[in-house]
């Protein structure tokens, strides 16, 4: 950059004269701050709204989850110190809901995953109408989710949904979809992985593309089947896509709360008669916007921060363990 | 490091184009953002806005109650602003409170909520008990006090109220050989909600095919418990969800109607329940007067003729509302004068014209308009004397702290677990109170 900024203000200020002289230099120092400020000018709008929107909620929530704050009165707030967290610790619906987002995190992850993975590798294939299939494998992603778990709690129904219909025709009884321990969990999961593997897929597509075909021709050449080629080189090459799939996928299923809390109908903030799929989300706002406890919320939402804190400290030393391996 | 974007004059016009642009942006957001709820010069002379903020269908406007408003007092404008469901509408609600910014000239509030504002935010409502043309004598009492603080400041004008009767269908409750005339049907339970658990067990003995009796267990709960004054606190504000005999009894009766398999284990207001109601699964279902039109909705066309309404074992209430204006209100005086105005017996009887909202003003009782009301969809059923009757008669209910927090574990977690999960009343019962004791904990 200093070469460049040298270079213009050589030229410009060389010939002129004594009364263009000024102007010239004023004008080639407003270039070097353009150059050199600009940029910041650039991103400010961006870290400034995050201070406002981002960072402030963040700190300021940490200061009320030292404090007992109701929401019948937000102004009145009460040092409490760590009470809030301690009585977290001995809280089992606190527990619960952290089971329960660690299980339904999985139950959706996992298959959501190895199933995007799969589908990457078929769409990675010569096909007729390949963008159609890539679009259509978008689709999931670009609805809403209110709108699509409506739907789903449609299907689900246990009196007159289309999936016990379906069940009641092989002749397996009807399924109590949102009563059942893990029938609901099975059925949130299910949304999600309906949401996001599209999108993972098209992920996975786009780092398979970048993997040089000549690797392939040589495993041709040596004979190995497209399976062992998948294993083999597919994989391998897509470690660190999978592992950003992999955190993303952590960091939502940690969020996760609109799909439990519209398949939970009416009072969806509970997750079913016993809680059995409230997530830690759906507990926070419990908490807060129905219990008024906003201290407390504040002390789960805390809690979730440093829960991701902890996941991503693990995936970092994954990461470098993978590295280390290769 | 030569930057990749285009230099000299063409740089920098787009540049200022660009700022331009996203200034532009920003103070049309912002000023669109401030306008919300301020004042504007509506016609060509000043005209005062009141704002009023409601839940769900309050109806003043569908009943045309603003437009005649504004027709009374020409320097007058009324802005409704809606929220659909409560639970959204109340924490917005206590958060602009707090702020003491954001809040419209009238707010409306639900029975469940008003006690615990009244209690712990009263000083931040103007006392509408001293608002000229308000007559205390005009509310039914217990609606009265709803609203009223310790010290006797009054921060809401009830609207309207909830008083419960009892849906049934004829054809079902004839072909299980029960009677179908209102007034006998009102006789089988009178008085006591076991003997309408006893018919029932009756109806079941006898059930068309593919129906049971009622819809939801803690349907009979919430219709039940708000019959006793004292349900979860007792007059002197102690806590007694544990064991006050309006919740043993009610709680019993649920599980009664469990054991003996007289309900649809449907969950009130979600969309099986809406199938249900089409597919005339059940034959009873415990019915305040906004939900008449709810059930006429969603019953259809196949259900006319079919619904009628007879009067509940015990005179309860469920739900109902009430108009405050808050003291940082813009245009205090125009709101109380609209609030007053909104809730005088003659307003709240065209608002049951409109939407079978039951008054809470007594005088509007006598009004051909309420006295006279039939339902044509439920069979011609005197509504307006069978739920006006209901409300003289129910009891100064007494509100404590948690009020919604405390009746949705009894009714979703406790019953819940009983009706829909098959777990032992003794199981249901301990997670409801260890629910209330997480909900209500400070």
């Amino acid at each position: 950059m200093t070469a460049t900024t040298t270079a213009v203000e050589g030229a410009e200020a060389g010939p002129a004269g004594r009364d263009r002289d000024r102007p010239a230099a004023w004008r080639s120092r407003l270039y070097r701050w353009d150059l050199r400020y600009s940029p910041y000018a650039f991103v400010a709008p961006f870290f400034a709204f995050f201070a406002a929107f981002g960072l402030f909620p963040l700190l300021y929530t940490g200061w009320a989850s030292l404090h007992r704050v109701e929401l019948t009165a937000p102004d009145r707030m009460v040092w409490v110190g760590a009470h809030n967290y301690l009585r977290l610790l001995d809280n089992d619906f606190f527990w619960n809901a952290l089971r329960n987002t660690v299980t339904i995190g999985v139950l959706s992850t996992v298959p959501q995953l190895l199933m995007a993975l799969g589908l990457a590798h078929l769409l990675h294939y010569r096909l007729r109408a390949a963008t159609f299939w890539r679009v259509a494998l978008l689709t999931p992603y670009a609805t809403s989710v209110a709108a699509a778990t409506l739907v789903f709690v449609l299907l689900y129904g246990r009196d007159y949904g289309l999936v016990n219909w379906a069940l009641g025709t092989l002749g397996v009884g009807p399924v109590d979809w949102q009563n059942g321990t893990w029938s609901s969990r099975c059925a949130v999961s299910s949304i999600v992985i309906w949401r996001w593997t599209g999108y993972n897929a098209l992920i996975y597509l786009a780092a398979m593309q970048a993997v040089p075909d000549e690797l392939y021709e040589s495993a041709a050449l040596d004979g190995a089947s497209r399976g062992r080629q998948f294993l083999h080189i597919t994989v391998p090459a897509l470690r660190p896509t999978i592992l950003f799939t992999v955190v993303v996928s952590t960091i939502g299923a940690t969020q996760l709360f609109g799909e439990p809390l519209l398949f939970g109908g009416a009072g969806g903030q509970k997750g079913g008669a016993s809680h059995q799929f409230q997530t830690l989300g759906l507990y926070l706002y419990e908490q807060g916007w129905f219990y008024y406890h906003l201290g407390r919320a504040s002390a789960v939402a805390w809690s979730m921060f440093l829960l991701l804190l902890l996941v991503a400290a693990v995936n970092v030393l994954i990461a470098r363990r993978l590295r280390k391996d290769r | 490091m030569t930057p990749a974007w285009p230099s000299g004059p063409y740089r920098r016009r787009a540049l200022v184009l660009a700022a331009a642009a996203a200034l532009l942006l920003v103070v049309s957001v912002l000023d669109g953002c401030a306008r919300d709820g301020s004042d504007d010069d509506a016609g060509h002379h000043r005209r005062t806005t009141v704002t009023i903020g409601t839940f769900g269908v309050f109806g003043y406007r569908q009943a045309g109650l603003y437009e005649e408003y504004e027709r009374l007092h020409p320097d007058v404008v009324v802005k409704e602003s809606v929220i659909e469901r409560n639970d959204a509408y109340y924490p917005q609600l206590l958060t602009h409170l707090a702020a003491g910014s954001g809040l419209a000239d009238i707010q409306a509030m639900e029975v469940g909520n008003v006690h615990e504002v009244a209690a712990a935010q009263g000083r931040l409502f103007e006392d509408l008990s001293r608002a000229k043309g308000v007559r205390r004598a005009d509310w039914l009492p217990w609606k009265w006090a709803q609203a009223t603080t310790p010290d006797g400041r009054t921060i809401g004008l009830g609207t309207d109220i909830g008083p419960i009767a009892l849906c049934y269908r004829k054809d079902l409750f004839r072909r299980a050989g029960l009677p179908t005339d209102r007034e006998a049907v009102g006789r089988l339970w009178a008085g006591d909600w076991q003997k309408y658990i006893d018919t029932g067990k009756a109806y079941a003995r006898r059930a068309p095919a593919g129906t049971v009796f009622t819809d939801s267990a803690a349907g009979i709960y919430n219709a039940s418990v708000h019959a006793y004054p004292e349900r979860y606190h007792d007059r002197s504000g102690r806590p007694v969800y544990m064991d006050s005999p309006a919740v043993r009894t009610s709680w019993d009766l649920a599980v009664q109607a469990v054991r003996a398999g007289l309900t649809a284990r449907l969950k009130q207001f979600e969309k099986p329940w809406d199938q249900a109601f089409a597919n005339g699964r059940f034959a009873t279902v415990a019915c305040p007067p906004w939900m008449l039109g709810y059930i006429k909705e969603k019953s259809g066309a196949a259900g006319r003729g079919a619904w009628d309404v007879a009067a509940a074992p015990r005179p309860a209430n469920w739900g109902g509302s009430f108009v405050t204006v808050p003291k940082a209100a813009r245009h205090k005086a125009a709101a109380i004068e609209l609030a007053v105005w909104l809730t005088a017996p003659a307003q709240q009887a065209r608002l049951f014209e409109r939407q079978a909202s039951i008054p809470s003003t007594p005088a509007s009782y006598a009004m051909p308009a309420v006295r006279d009301a039939r339902n044509p969809y439920f069979g011609d059923a005197p509504i307006g004397r069978i739920f006006t009757t209901a409300a003289r008669s129910v009891p100064l209910l007494v509100f404590g702290p948690g009020e919604q927090q405390i009746g949705t574990a009894f009714t979703d977690i406790g019953i819940a677990q009983v009706e829909q999960q098959g777990r032992s009343p003794a199981a249901g019962w301990a997670a409801a109170q260890k629910e209330i004791k997480n909900a209500v904990d400070e």
